[in-house]
């Protein structure tokens, strides 16, 4: 092992803010992309399903006549 | 053969079953790519585990620098990846402009944002870096300012195609950008030879032996096959996404969008 305690592993030889600071920032943007992209993930479904409603009423319409003017 | 021959011979090998390029049409990609992706999201996780293992309890401490050079296992597979996607998008747009394959474009948006991210970790986690190495978090050197053109460069693609309107224009635009814009890259790999830079030469290169312990260069290699793990699968689910929506008419992309909402409507 190469740190002779975990205050020591944290302090990082006093330069914490630095090594945490560049692991950490790097880690929250891939997380924030990562729920970013489930967020994007999930209104393309919406939206693709949205994007067909159109065309189903209408054809809805035609069998139950509620599309007349 | 003409550009027009050409292109009519691609469009049959597209359609053929057995050929590699039927992925690019847009509903073999989507299905391809949905059983590559887990994969190399898993394969992602285990890298960044034992390579984070490895560079702060494996690797041992700089004889000048302590323990802070230890921000090297995310900054240089961080940048690496920050020019290799943007190669990546460059390499899709031409794909797309002289093939004419949709799905091509759509690959190069994706890549965008994950390449915009590693550039600004690159960028960032240089000045935390920086600061207390050089004494200063920015230097307007070469190697500084060609890599955040790169995050312009990112950002600047990312605002062309959202402006533009129709898909086909917006495809097309961008892949220029990315085109043109990718000179930069070698500019921000050979800044550090080409003009005396306050950032230093590279460590590990293809061309000569590494100037690191061994342990140090294994790690670095086990955190870039893992940024590259992770930057594959979100480009690829990413690119879903984005196929999905502009095959939003096609029955296919309809079906897969009703059954992975769950499916209670009727298909």
């Amino acid at each position: 092992m190469h740190w002779e305690s975990w205050s020591a592993f944290w302090a990082m030889g006093g330069r914490a803010p630095f090594v945490w600071g560049s692991y950490g920032v790097a880690l929250a943007l891939m997380l924030l992309e990562l729920w970013l992209l489930r967020r994007q993930w999930r209104q393309t479904l919406a939206a693709v399903v949205e994007a067909n409603q159109g065309s189903w009423a209408s054809d809805a319409g035609e069998f139950t006549g509620e599309e007349g003017q | 053969m003409s550009l027009a021959a050409w292109r009519q011979a691609s469009e049959a090998k597209m359609r053929s079953p057995k050929s590699w390029w039927r992925f690019a049409a847009p509903k073999e990609f989507f299905w391809l790519t949905g059983k590559l992706a887990p994969w190399f999201a898993g394969a992602a996780l285990l890298l960044f585990l034992i390579g984070g293992y490895a560079a702060f309890f494996l690797a041992p401490s700089d004889f000048r620098q302590g323990e802070v050079y230890r921000i090297i296992y995310i900054h240089v597979p961080a940048a690496w990846l920050s020019m290799i996607c943007y190669l990546a998008m460059a390499f899709w747009g031409i794909v797309g402009l002289t093939l004419n394959t949709r799905v091509s474009f759509l690959m190069a948006h994706a890549l965008a944002p994950t390449g915009a991210l590693w550039c600004f970790v690159a960028l960032w986690t240089g000045a935390l870096w920086g600061k207390p190495t050089w004494g200063t978090y920015w230097a307007w050197d070469a190697r500084m300012t060609s890599q955040l053109l790169l995050l312009f460069l990112y950002l600047g693609y990312i605002a062309l195609v959202r402006a533009i309107e129709e898909p086909r224009r917006a495809d097309r635009a961008g892949a220029i950008l990315a085109i043109v814009g990718s000179i930069n890259v070698p500019i921000i790999y050979f800044s550090v030879q080409w003009w005396n830079t306050l950032h230093q030469g590279a460590s590990v290169s293809l061309t000569k032996a590494p100037t690191m312990a061994t342990v140090m260069v294994v790690t670095m290699l086990i955190m870039t096959l893992a940024v590259w793990s992770y930057s594959i699968a979100v480009v690829l689910w990413r690119a879903r996404a984005l196929v999905l929506l502009r095959e939003a008419h096609a029955d296919w992309a309809r079906r897969e969008a009703l059954r992975r909402l769950g499916g209670s409507e009727k298909g």
